[in-house]
């Protein structure tokens, strides 16, 4: 075959070679995949992408679970593949705040068991002989800091898949466009010929949002630039005769970092202005002086940049800058890569958005995806389905990537809100709430109240219930109106804002069987009840959890939660029957919800509507249309805070005469709003009740979860084989809750953990299950009703044990715990009967 | 020894040049821009001879705003003073920047003559090897161009040129001028201390007055690129054929 043909028939069609394209073919083929067809529109093996300027060095530790776990499964494979060089690497701190975040990123390294330390500055200056240890305070030193080959292991992939006849890879070819019939992905048209194929994957990086707008479907993210320059000669470097002899510095307060290549220093900066780029205006090959993602240095903005780093290095004032570049890296509006299918195009995948350090990690886990169905390593946080149509646009994408961009080496709060691109989802109460001085916190893209000022004299109230967080980091982005609200809600009745529920109804023939061949739980119910149940992969593990009312004899209801109606609504479309005898439609911005729970609950809703909502009219579980004031509205039995109440679902725009309506009426028994704090956060906690993404992950079952009923419903239904094995085998893990014993640190002050603290044995042991996964926090927050602060978390099974002792690691210090709960009982509450009164 | 060296802001374009629509100029919107390698090479010179002969290296540009860029950048390499004269839209072509150029100058002499000046052969945009002969001739002063080899003693510049086959040594008396040629050094790179003391320094600017009467720019236009294409002969033992019929067609073998 000469130069200028390509195949005409391909089972998938990788665009890119860069890291993740490489990888992703490697694995394919060794996952069986043949008449694979790799294509790019440069050279090989460095076609011009963000790899091939990459830095190349994977600093392990990281807050987020997945991406720590992507990134040491890719060091594991560079390690295997023989490209990777261990140099450790070592952070730095300049200021006591970010001495508390390396102490927070020991607490992460202990979670994924990654071996790390806090060192002094004499200790890096042992390490690092050239820096100048006097402007530091400290260092986090990670022994497994490694650089690696990516241009090399890339071709070790494609040759992978070379010697398994399976692929024909085809450089300086360029994508024309891509072929899309009814909805499905068919080919690829080059500048060389049309490949048809039955997948194609966008692997593509900065160029990525370009492919997907050929073929009609959204990857949003931008090419951003990250400055870097080469200094040296200098002789301490050269004299390794290594490209990396000495452990990688990243100066933390200073957002750049410092790394040998060979003879001279690579200094970086995430320092300067967001800069940013359109896909489209990127240079061709052609025009491209250096590459087209290494654009000239615009030297001004890196200026202030040396001075730091002669500061922390005096040694490089004498060195040369021989190379420097405004290189191109892929931005995305949460900062997490976008992975697997489009939901806009069957069997077209994104693979986008992905850095070195997780490269060969991602293309395992898109190559599992796309043959398994799902992959190993949850996704959650990287499906590309994640982003609602707001989250696809340039404005978004700006907005979010420039705001973020700063923030790369910053210090996050993990409950830290965005400030850019605000007010894109209003509910109809929201009037009412900006008069309650709300605060409010982003849910799915709405604005939902997190806790209401107006409520503040509610913490006097409860003055002796509410502990004070007197740590500055601990009482960030919380309030203890929090608790206050909370506990008033348990002894009157609140108002929760709920509109951010994402809401699909699904009807026509044969719903009951789709609906069935969906969630595990039982579904076909009689018209008027409603199902929590779990939805899973072909594995066996969560895909969600969210509720599924029959509102018709052909006609459900589905309602999740906003953080995943985007995931949620991509995977029961894709269920649907082919033939299209089901119509699913997506209520969400059609719909408001209000949520009223308390003992009083019943007393407000019976003083606003004639209908009959006594618990023998209207029993826990069910639904039934009714008429509040003057509007008609859904209401559903249900309570995810504990205590008796109803969701409330009304058009959009009824919600604030419904708003009106019950505010008015409740304030004869103490209505107050209450916020997200309590509903997501506090009342759950309490209740023990699970959130996906948090104690529910596909890595996990419902067996482990606590989720399993006792009885397995005879329909079919996606997870089902893997469910029953997992019934029988038992649940490797456990699902706790956990007391905090004692709060009080070293320094005397209380603390509060957030969530992905390690559990560790009473010593501070790691734990980890028979299966390899590590205990840890799932959700941390008060239980106001319980008076403790509470964790939830997995044990492995035999540890699972209530009233054994445990200890989280909050900041690199110990806290003692206590099994409160083993498997799915309240703590607060166990017999519900506050729910079912 | 006072030494002047007179430099452009050019683009730094890749192998393909795109225009504006207006085809006035070149579309430098992804572009970095420099100075041409003869510039470079011209300040290196600037910057070894004053070191030898313990004078001082004034750069010089007529350019937009944003050539301070390219100012500074010599002056992290060595320069010690740096004049900007600030052109607005208006075409300059090498008559008219030539006269400015040289009012410039005679400005800056106000201080003390400059013993040399130093431009390079020609620019790397529009390669008209104009400037630096006009500006010499208005100035009165001798002039040659192409020089890869400088020595100075005595009052006396010894420059050479490479020809084809031999050297030529040109002697000229100082105050002098001379075209650079790439190739006589190889200039170094800005140190990090020598980037920011560059940004530390002060640009003088002085504003250029603009005389009509030279040629003017009509329209860029792109040649037709030359086309070559690549003939794969084939992978491994395959290919020995065809390279043996390649070597024999152009008479190797």
């Amino acid at each position: 075959m000469s130069d200028a043909e390509i195949p005409q028939q391909a089972s998938v069609v990788v665009i890119g070679a860069g890291i993740v394209g490489n990888c992703l073919v490697g694995h394919l083929a060794e996952m069986g995949w043949r008449d694979i067809v790799q294509i790019d529109k440069g050279p090989l093996p460095n076609p011009g992408g963000s790899t091939g300027h990459a830095s190349n060095f994977i600093f392990p530790v990281d807050h987020n679970k997945e991406m720590a776990m992507l990134t040491l499964d890719s060091q594991r494979q560079y390690e295997e593949m023989g490209v990777s060089t261990t140099s450790g690497g070592i952070e730095v701190a300049r200021t006591e705040e970010r001495m508390e975040e390396l102490r927070r990123r020991m607490t992460s390294a202990k979670a994924w068991g990654i071996e790390s330390h806090l060192v002094s500055p004499a200790e890096v200056k042992e390490l690092v002989p050239f820096i100048d240890e006097s402007v530091i305070i400290g260092g986090f030193h990670t022994p497994s800091v490694s650089v690696v080959d990516s241009l090399r292991a890339g071709t070790i992939m494609r040759e992978r898949a070379q010697a398994l006849d399976a692929i024909t890879i085809s450089p300086v070819t360029e994508v024309q466009d891509i072929v899309v019939e009814g909805g499905r992905v068919t080919g690829v048209l080059t500048n060389k010929g049309l490949i048809n194929a039955e997948y194609v994957v966008i692997a593509c990086g900065v160029w990525s949002p370009k492919l997907a707008a050929m073929a009609g479907a959204t990857i949003p993210l931008t090419p951003a630039v990250h400055q870097m320059i080469d200094v040296g000669p200098l002789e301490t470097l050269q004299a390794t005769n290594n490209e990396i002899g000495f452990p990688i510095v990243r100066d933390m307060d200073t957002f750049c970092y410092e790394r040998q290549t060979g003879g001279s220093m690579e200094v970086g900066s995430y320092a300067h202005r967001p800069i940013l780029h359109r896909p489209e205006s990127i240079p061709s090959i052609e025009e491209a002086r250096l590459s087209p993602t290494e654009l000239p240095l615009t030297q001004d903005d890196f200026d202030p940049q040396l001075e730091q780093a002669l500061e922390l290095m005096p040694f490089l004032g004498d060195a040369e800058m021989r190379y420097g570049i405004n290189g191109l890296l892929s931005l995305t509006p949460d900062g997490m890569p976008l992975l697997g299918e489009t939901v806009e195009v069957k069997n077209l995948w994104s693979a986008a958005a992905v850095w070195i350090k997780e490269g060969p990690g991602i293309g395992k886990l898109v190559a599992e995806w796309m043959t398994h169905g799902y992959p190993e390593i949850d996704p959650h946080s990287s499906d590309i389905a994640r982003f609602y149509d707001y989250a696809r646009t340039w404005h978004h994408v700006e907005a979010r990537t420039s705001e973020a961009f700063n923030k790369t080496y910053g210090i996050i709060h993990p409950r830290e809100q965005w400030d850019s691109d605000r007010n894109k989802r209003i509910s109809p109460f929201y009037v009412r709430e900006l008069e309650l001085d709300a605060v409010f916190f982003e849910a799915g893209g709405w604005e939902r109240p997190q806790w209401y000022e107006s409520n503040k004299y509610l913490v006097e109230a409860y003055a002796d219930q509410i502990p004070t967080r007197e740590h500055e980091w601990d009482a960030r982005w919380y309030s203890p109106i929090i608790n206050a609200e909370h506990l008033h809600l348990r002894e009157h009745v609140g108002m929760v804002d709920l509109s951010a529920f994402a809401i699909f109804d699904v009807h026509g023939p044969g719903v009951v069987d789709y609906i069935q061949k969906m969630a595990v739980n039982q579904c076909d119910v009689e018209v008027g009840r409603a199902v929590y149940t779990p939805i899973l992969t072909h594995d066996g593990g969560f895909r969600s959890d969210l509720t599924i009312m029959r509102l018709g004899d052909e006609h459900y209801r589905i309602v999740t939660g906003g953080g995943d109606g985007g995931r949620d609504a991509y995977w029961f479309k894709k269920n649907l029957p082919e033939d299209g005898s089901l119509t699913f439609e997506d209520k969400t911005s059609a719909i408001a919800t209000l949520g009223v729970w308390g003992p009083s609950a019943r007393a407000l809703m019976e003083s606003v509507t004639e209908d009959d909502i006594s618990n023998e009219a209207f029993p826990y579980g069910r639904t039934k249309e009714v008429t509040i004031g003057g509007v008609k509205a859904l209401m559903f039995r249900i309570s995810y805070v504990g205590d008796l109440g109803w969701e409330i679902y009304v058009p959009m725009e009824r919600g604030l005469q419904l708003w009106d309506t019950i505010w008015e009426a409740g304030q004869a028994l103490q209505v107050r709003p209450v916020g997200g704090g309590v509903y997501g956060n506090t009342g759950r906690i309490e209740k023990g009740y699970r959130l996906m993404g948090a104690e529910l992950e596909s890595e996990y079952s419902p067996v482990e979860a606590g989720l399993a009923r006792p009885k397995v419903k005879s329909a079919d239904f996606i997870g089902k084989e893997a469910y029953l094995k997992a019934r029988e085998d038992g649940p490797a893990a456990v699902m706790c809750t956990f007391t905090m014993e004692s709060q009080v640190s070293s320094a005397g002050v209380e603390r509060f953990p957030s969530g992905n603290e390690p559990i560790l044995t009473a010593d501070g042991d790691r734990i980890v299950d028979a299966k390899g996964r590590p205990s840890y926090v799932t959700t941390a927050g008060a239980g106001p009703s319980v008076g403790k602060y509470l964790l939830m978390g997995y044990l492995p099974t035999d540890l699972a044990v209530e009233g054994a002792d445990f200890s989280v690691m909050y900041m690199n210090e110990l806290y003692p715990i206590k099994v409160a709960v083993a498997g799915s009982k309240p703590l607060f509450d166990p017999d519900d009967s506050r729910m079912k009164l | 020894m006072r030494i002047l060296v007179c430099i452009k802001r050019v683009p730094a374009p890749g192998a393909k040049i795109n225009l504006t629509p207006d085809a006035q100029a070149i579309d430098a919107t992804n572009l970095g821009f420099t100075i041409s390698p003869h510039e470079e090479c011209a300040v290196e010179e600037a910057v070894r001879q004053a070191e030898q002969h313990a004078g001082s290296v004034t750069v010089l540009t007529l350019g937009p705003p944003e050539a301070e860029e390219q100012l500074r950048s010599a002056l992290a390499v060595g320069a010690d003073e740096a004049v900007l004269m600030p052109t607005d839209s208006v075409a300059w072509d090498p008559m008219a920047t030539a006269r400015a150029l040289t009012a410039g100058i005679a400005e800056l002499e106000v201080d003390g003559q400059f013993d040399l000046i130093l431009f390079g052969n020609e620019s790397a945009d529009s390669g008209g090897y104009q400037v630096g002969i006009r500006v010499a001739h208005a100035l009165g002063r001798p002039m040659v161009n192409g020089i890869k080899g400088v020595t100075i003693s005595d009052g006396v510049a010894s420059a050479r040129r490479e020809t084809a086959t031999s050297n030529e040594v040109f002697e000229l008396p100082l105050p002098a001028v001379l075209g650079i040629k790439e190739g006589i050094n190889l200039p170094r790179y800005p140190t990090l201390k020598g980037r920011m003391s560059a940004k530390k320094k002060d640009v003088v600017r002085s504003v250029p007055e603009h005389r009509p009467g030279g040629p003017h720019l009509i329209r860029l236009v792109t040649p037709a690129q030359q086309a070559t294409a690549t003939v794969i002969l084939g992978t491994g033992p395959d290919a020995a054929r065809g390279l043996v019929d390649v070597l024999e067609e152009t008479g190797i073998l």
